[in-house]
């Protein structure tokens, strides 16, 4: 058995995350031996929509559009310390992506750059409207209505794994599954087979520790007096090292805050997971309840035993669909009556919401006692008593097909200003597209994944 | 109120499960999973009694929770609780400010439960 000791980390965990998070990994693996790697996890549901969009209106769009602000700061670095780099940050364009970092690398000043791309997911390549439409949502959802935008299967590791057997120093993905952006370098590196289960689990559960970024090195972890972690503000992004066995210690990088302890992997291990004896990906079935997880060092927590079974015969894809316009706006009523003022703004915006003749749906919230928590019935609001005195901020919100409704019944929050209760201020308001949508399972057979490099254009 | 004792003469608190586990949401679709991690290993079968899946639909009645799975993992030791149809129509439909449900697991710790005092880490906090 090979005895290199694979090191990956991860420089965003959501297309909003820090731009400069990437920074300290790299000046870490820089410092280290063996095969080093960076991902990047920038590709939420909606955004993959919104990049379709783009790529509508200007084809040399629709990569995500964080991705210079991400790469540029460490690609120099990474290239010349031998850091290869996988991300999803293709988005619906994974080749202008390419090309955008092969002219990065040309203004400053990279030599020999090789930048391939993972294509295969748009579906609206390989299927009508109607044959997509045509399956069955899940995960409670149903199919939505309204005009088709987008269409992604999430792509397994395979790929990824062929792109760095082509030498590649950046590997550009659209819509995968987020663990395959680890499990890609794994397979490369190790030297794994598909059916080698056990291990693909190993590669998919170090790639769900990473692939949320900080929420493993106490990000979103963080509960005063409960569980302390040190240094937040500079909260350092994780790495993980892995055995060729599958073994997997994740730490963090140099000189940061932060924390990785048994707890922050525990929180990480069950995020967005259903049945951890059966989570399901493209490339394995895994099974945590047996993993051990250990303690072994400062900032060092060793996670081993996942067990794999065989790969489920579908794929998993996102269809989205224009949704219509959601309309909000919030007020702050505070002080001696502020609570019963603010119920009588709900009050005025309802009536003028009916007035305007729509029966589109309302959802009133009182920020300041559970609105978070609340159904948009208000139940657990109205079966609680609430202090008169105080600071509330109300919060409308509203959902509908045309532009110019969500726009007039947002304007009825402004409108309080001089026509609502006594003392108003602070009002937002907004309209805002939505894209809705759903999951289908899509035949393997309907799919097909491939990389290829992508030459600097003229 | 006399404090209540159980057989080994422990204090029994009643207490929110903030003071003895932690956990974090996850969403897919209009389901939310929440785990549930406990501070100290031997509350796990107070938790397993009492953070049933039917307390835990009842908790969550007010959102449209249409079931609950409980998941138990005994060697962590941990839960993990799959909530269906709780999201109003998930982060891209819902007319809610937490269209993920990204707090819901506070949510979950603010439901109380009976705990021997040593499972505690703030008995003084105990309403009971």
């Amino acid at each position: 058995m090979s005895g290199k000791t694979v090191h990956i980390g991860c420089g965003a965990g959501f297309a909003g995350d820090r731009w400069d998070a990437a920074i300290p990994i790299v000046a870490t693996l820089a410092t280290r031996e063996g095969p080093r790697y960076l991902m990047y996890e920038t590709l939420a549901e909606r955004t993959l929509a919104l990049a379709q969009q783009a790529k509508i209106e200007d084809p040399s769009k629709g990569y995500s559009p964080y991705l210079e602000r991400i790469l540029r700061p460490v690609l120099a670095k990474a290239k010349e310390s031998g850091i290869r780099v996988v991300s999803n940050f293709g988005a619906a364009n994974p080749t202008a992506g390419a090309k955008r970092i092969l002219e990065m690398a040309k203004e400053d000043g990279i030599a020999d750059l090789k930048v391939a791309v993972v294509e295969g997911d748009d579906l609206t390549t390989v299927m009508t409207e109607g044959d997509i439409r045509g399956h069955k949502a899940v995960e409670g959802l149903a199919m939505p209505e309204g005009k088709l935008v987008a269409a992604n299967v999430y792509l397994g590791a395979q790929a990824i794994a062929d792109a760095l057997a082509m030498g590649a120093d950046v590997v550009v993905v659209g819509r995968c599954a987020d663990p395959a952006l680890a499990l890609g370098p794994l397979i490369h590196e190790h030297g794994w087979t598909l059916d080698d289960l056990d291990r693909i689990a190993a590669g998919t559960m170090c790639g769900h520790l990473l692939e949320c970024g900080a929420q493993v090195t106490g990000g979103y972890f963080a509960d005063p007096g409960y569980k302390d972690v040190p240094d937040f503000g500079h909260v350092g992004f994780p790495i993980a090292e892995v055995q060729a066995d599958g073994t997997v210690t994740i730490t963090k990088a140099d000189k940061t805050g932060g924390l990785v302890s048994h707890r922050t992997v525990k929180e990480q291990l069950l995020y967005e997971m259903h049945d951890p004896g059966n989570y399901l990906t493209p490339d394995v079935v895994l099974d945590i309840t047996g993993v051990a997880i250990e303690e072994v060092g400062p900032d060092r927590v060793r996670i081993t035993g996942a067990k794999g079974k065989q790969r489920p015969p579908t794929l998993k894809a996102t269809v989205s669909f224009e949704g219509g316009w959601l309309g909000e706006g919030e007020i702050t009523y505070a002080g001696p009556n502020a609570r019963r003022r603010a119920e009588l703004a709900i009050d005025v915006l309802r009536t003028r919401a009916r007035d305007l003749g729509t029966n589109w749906p309302l959802r009133f919230d009182l920020i300041g006692t559970v609105s978070t928590f609340d159904g948009d019935g208000g139940d657990l609001r109205s079966g609680s008593d609430w202090n008169d005195d105080g600071e509330y901020r109300v919060r409308m919100a509203t959902k509908g097909p045309d532009k110019q409704i969500a726009q007039w019944i947002a304007d009825e929050v402004l409108s309080l200003y001089c026509s609502g209760p006594a003392g108003g201020g602070g009002v937002r308001h907004r309209i805002v597209p939505q894209i809705t949508t759903a999951s289908i399972l899509v035949d393997r057979a309907r799919v097909s994944a491939s990389a290829r490099l992508v030459e600097e254009s003229a | 109120m006399a404090d209540t004792t159980d057989a080994k003469n422990r204090r029994i608190l009643r207490v929110p499960l903030h003071e003895v586990a932690h956990g974090r949401t996850g969403d897919k679709g209009n389901r939310s999973n929440i785990s549930l991690i406990p501070y100290h290993d031997a509350a796990f079968p107070y938790l397993r009694e009492q953070v049933t899946e039917t307390a835990v639909k009842e908790h969550f009645a007010h959102k449209g929770a249409s079931a609950v799975t409980r998941y138990e993992l005994p060697t962590f030791p941990a839960f993990n609780f799959v909530i269906d149809d709780v999201l109003e129509g998930g982060v891209n439909g819902a007319l809610n400010l937490d269209t993920h449900g990204k707090s819901f697991a506070f949510h979950l710790l603010a439901m109380e439960v009976d705990m021997p005092e040593d499972l505690v880490l703030h008995p003084e906090k105990g309403v009971r």
